[in-house]
């Protein structure tokens, strides 16, 4: 359920009353528009969001991503406890 | 279950298209040619005085016509002479049937015959019969194309799938699934930017130049694998040659953009057609020259040795995981459908 | 994200596996409650590398799996009216109603296309505007504040020929109902996106109400098989809490501005799901402001409760009282060529999962 993908931000696009604020978001090679209006905290240039049906569901920064990464790292040498 | 109706997944290639072909085709036209099931039929016309030739057709019906990395003239030209390689055969001639439907702007008919010209002048292969016909508005989707090939085998050439045996490398020209990725990307409205790019490419010079590499015997199969992808092909030919086969995920090369496309969309890379790579099953000891002599030509330089032809499950192919797992590799059931919720 | 490579290094994998291994003294169940967590499992190979003692059991997560019966037949009926396109994500395309499939309605001349979003239904509305175009709207609480960002679109530009017709799923209502009766499971694999949207604390409940070890996982095999790692801990020591291990996508009170719009233009109804029977407020209707966007109301569609296929166990599986494999009809006459029930169409459903990637059956 509930395919979604991080991408990396690589431009933003402010809405008005009439349009909703997109965000350009780029991984591997592919770029796409996706819509930023139910994204949490809306993410600079440079953070990931996560992509599920053309809409940013979350954004992180790429501090956050690799913080995330290091503590399944710390978890995986810990057998040898 | 009987179905009434043919539906789009009758066209995948996969396990809808073999029931279609079991069903209703090998019944009323079973022969010899026809049931070895090759990409192309090889037939002795030795009763007729001449040597062995490959015979093949095909039709294409891509939509959109023209994508990035080609259009359906191209297609249509590389695919059926990959379709003879596939046998060893060296191609030659192609007939070239049109369908056209009413209101086909002039320009981009004159754009996919150019791309015709092209494909074929570079492959070294010369179009020598033709037809065209026009239908109504709605009957037909722009241009629909069939070409059918031929070529000979030279040097008593003997190449199936029934041939794969226990130790042959398993090999694969190059990335998998770009052309599958790129239509399905383009015809799902993802609005995708980017480097996605079908990889349609004839496949004559590669093979020629592998044939010449190795010594005569060492090619046992060779296969594109198109509607269907990897998948599709490995388990056709772990079925006819009655043999396992077992993959490494971890070295079959797919480019980052095709696995981008299938993140987003939910599909898998080994179901994903390819217009320009050739699955090759290859004694062991020739392995390292087969990949060696393809990496030296374009069309080849992401070759790489994915698996082995194994002594297991008769038919059964297995994939070891990147991370060390293992797994069933189906073949394609009905039509790559991207998912999402 | 560039790290996806780094965490499927199979070194980090069998560290990961190694350590669950020391923590697992006895048999234990957990359910992966979402579908895309099943697809991840089984095209990883991942039960070939957990230790024995771990079963892993499919829970309610695939949207397509758990629509009713009658909510698959009203799609097909409204695909029947002429005039109306009906837009669909591909996963809907090929499940059986009782008696026809879209991609059999296709067959026979409906207008029926794929999106990939229902932005994308939108704008073929917008693009063609002699034609209604409906979007089936299936998912659950990842997917649904997307659908009601596109429904607050067609509201703000007065898009009169879009509509949606809701089959639309709660997750929390449907696990409170499902461990209402025991399932024999130590443990809840809560699903990563929908807890992006509804926050870990929503599970709160279900740790504490049923003593039931909740832990959020992401979709990577290294980020399920620590999420296993958490699960065996609590469950040796004897604990029932819920604990995030996919913290770069789900915070705990998680993400309010998606909750607001999906509460803006939906209300919390009674719905029925295949398998699990009605559930009291674990579906969503559209709010009577939004009205016109409803299908059901625009074209008089009717839903009737249809019974499931007699023998078919997608029921069963779907609750995690079965696996596919125990079913009479898997990979016998149920095939993802010849589906019989949802579980084997869906992609991300258990038994095609099974069939696909676990099966020796050729």
């Amino acid at each position: 359920m509930c395919l979604a993908v991080p991408m990396e931000v690589v431009e933003i696009k402010d809405g008005d009353e009439l349009t909703s604020p997109i965000a350009l978001v780029e991984l591997g090679g592919i770029r796409r528009e996706i819509r930023l209006d139910i994204v949490d905290r809306l993410p600079h240039i440079g953070d990931y969001v996560i992509v599920h049906a053309g809409f940013a569901v979350h954004s992180l920064t790429k501090d956050e991503a690799e913080e995330s990464i290091s503590l399944i790292r710390r978890m995986a040498d810990g057998w040898r406890e | 279950m009987r179905l009434e109706n043919i539906l789009l997944d009758h066209g995948s290639g996969g396990l809808f298209t073999q029931e279609l072909v079991e069903k209703v085709f090998l019944p009323r036209l079973d022969n010899p040619i026809l049931s070895e099931f090759g990409d192309s039929a090889l037939i002795d016309m030795g009763p007729w005085g001449a040597g062995r030739i490959a015979f093949t057709t095909d039709s294409y019906v891509v939509d959109p016509i023209f994508f990035p990395g080609g259009d359906i003239g191209a297609l249509a030209v590389s695919g059926t002479i990959n379709d003879l390689c596939m046998r060893g055969a060296v191609p030659l001639f192609l007939s070239l049937g049109l369908i056209l439907e009413e209101g086909l702007a002039m320009d981009d008919l004159e754009q996919v015959i150019g791309s015709i010209q092209a494909a074929s002048c570079s492959a070294g292969v010369q179009v020598v019969t033709g037809d065209t016909k026009v239908v109504p508005r709605g009957k037909a989707d722009k241009i629909f194309i069939n070409t059918s090939g031929i070529g000979v085998i030279k040097n008593g050439a003997d190449i199936s799938s029934s041939k794969a045996s226990v130790g042959d490398a398993v090999i694969l020209s190059g990335t998998m699934g770009d052309h599958g990725a790129t239509i399905l990307a383009s015809r799902h409205g993802l609005a995708f930017e980017g480097n996605l790019k079908s990889d349609v490419t004839a496949l004559n010079r590669m093979i020629e130049a592998l044939m010449n590499a190795v010594p005569k015997d060492a090619i046992h199969t060779m296969r594109d694998p198109t509607r269907g992808g990897v998948a599709t092909a490995l388990n056709e030919i772990a079925r006819t040659a009655g043999v396992a086969i077992e993959i490494d995920e971890g070295n079959v090369p797919v480019k980052p953009e095709v696995k981008t496309a299938c993140e987003i969309l939910g599909l898998d890379p080994f179901y994903l057609a390819n217009e320009g790579k050739c699955l090759a099953i290859v004694d062991e000891k020739a392995a390292e020259s087969a990949v060696y002599s393809m990496r030296l030509m374009p069309e080849g330089r992401d070759a790489a040795l994915i698996g082995r032809i194994k002594d297991g499950r008769p038919g059964q192919v297995v994939l070891r995981t990147k991370i060390g797992g293992c797994r069933i590799l189906r073949p394609l059931s009905g039509e790559p459908l991207p998912r999402i919720c | 994200m560039g790290q996806s490579e780094d965490i499927s290094d199979p070194d980090l994998i069998k560290d990961l596996a190694l350590r669950l291994k020391g923590l697992v003294k006895r048999p234990m169940k957990f359910m992966e409650v979402c579908g895309t967590h099943t697809v991840s499992i089984s095209r990883s190979g991942l039960r070939s590398i957990i230790p024995k003692e771990i079963e892993l059991i499919s829970g309610p997560g695939c949207p397509v799996c758990v629509t009713a019966q009658g909510d698959i037949d009203a799609f097909i009926e409204t695909a029947k009216i002429p005039g109306i396109t009906v837009t669909t994500f591909g996963d809907l395309l090929k499940v059986p109603g009782s008696s026809d499939s879209l991609a059999g309605r296709r067959a026979k001349g409906a207008q029926v296309d794929v999106v990939y979003s229902p932005v994308d239904a939108l704008q073929l509305a917008r693009k063609d505007r002699s034609r209604e175009v409906v979007f089936l709207a299936v998912g659950f609480e990842t997917t649904i504040p997307c659908i009601a960002a596109t429904i607050k679109d067609a509201a703000r530009d007065g898009t009169g020929n879009f509509s949606i017709l809701p089959a639309l799923k709660l997750m929390p209502p449907a696990l409170e109902a499902l461990l209402e009766t025991d399932i024999g499971i130590d443990g809840l694999i809560c699903p990563g996106h929908v807890s992006a949207v509804i926050g870990a604390a929503a599970y709160k409940p279900i740790a504490e109400g049923f003593g039931m070890p909740c832990v959020v996982a992401g979709f990577e095999p290294a980020e399920i098989l620590f999420a296993l790692i958490l699960l065996a801990r609590q469950v040796n020591a004897g604990r029932a809490e819920v604990e995030n291990a996919y913290p770069r996508a789900v915070s705990w009170e998680g993400n309010g501005k998606a909750l607001g719009i999906m509460n803006e233009v939906f209300l919390q109804c009674d719905t029925e799901w295949r398998g699990l029977g009605a559930i009291r407020q674990s579906g969503l209707a559209l709010k009577p402001e939004y009205n016109k966007f409803d299908a059901k109301y625009r074209f008089g569609i009717e839903t009737r409760h249809t019974p499931e296929p007699k023998g078919c166990l997608c029921g069963d599986i779907i609750k995690g009282l079965d696996i596919p494999s125990n079913c009479p009809f898997f990979a016998s006459i149920c095939t993802p060529v010849s589906p019989v029930g949802p579980c084997m169409v869906s992609s991300e459903g258990a038994c095609a999962a099974y069939f696909r990637y676990e099966t020796g059956v050729i």
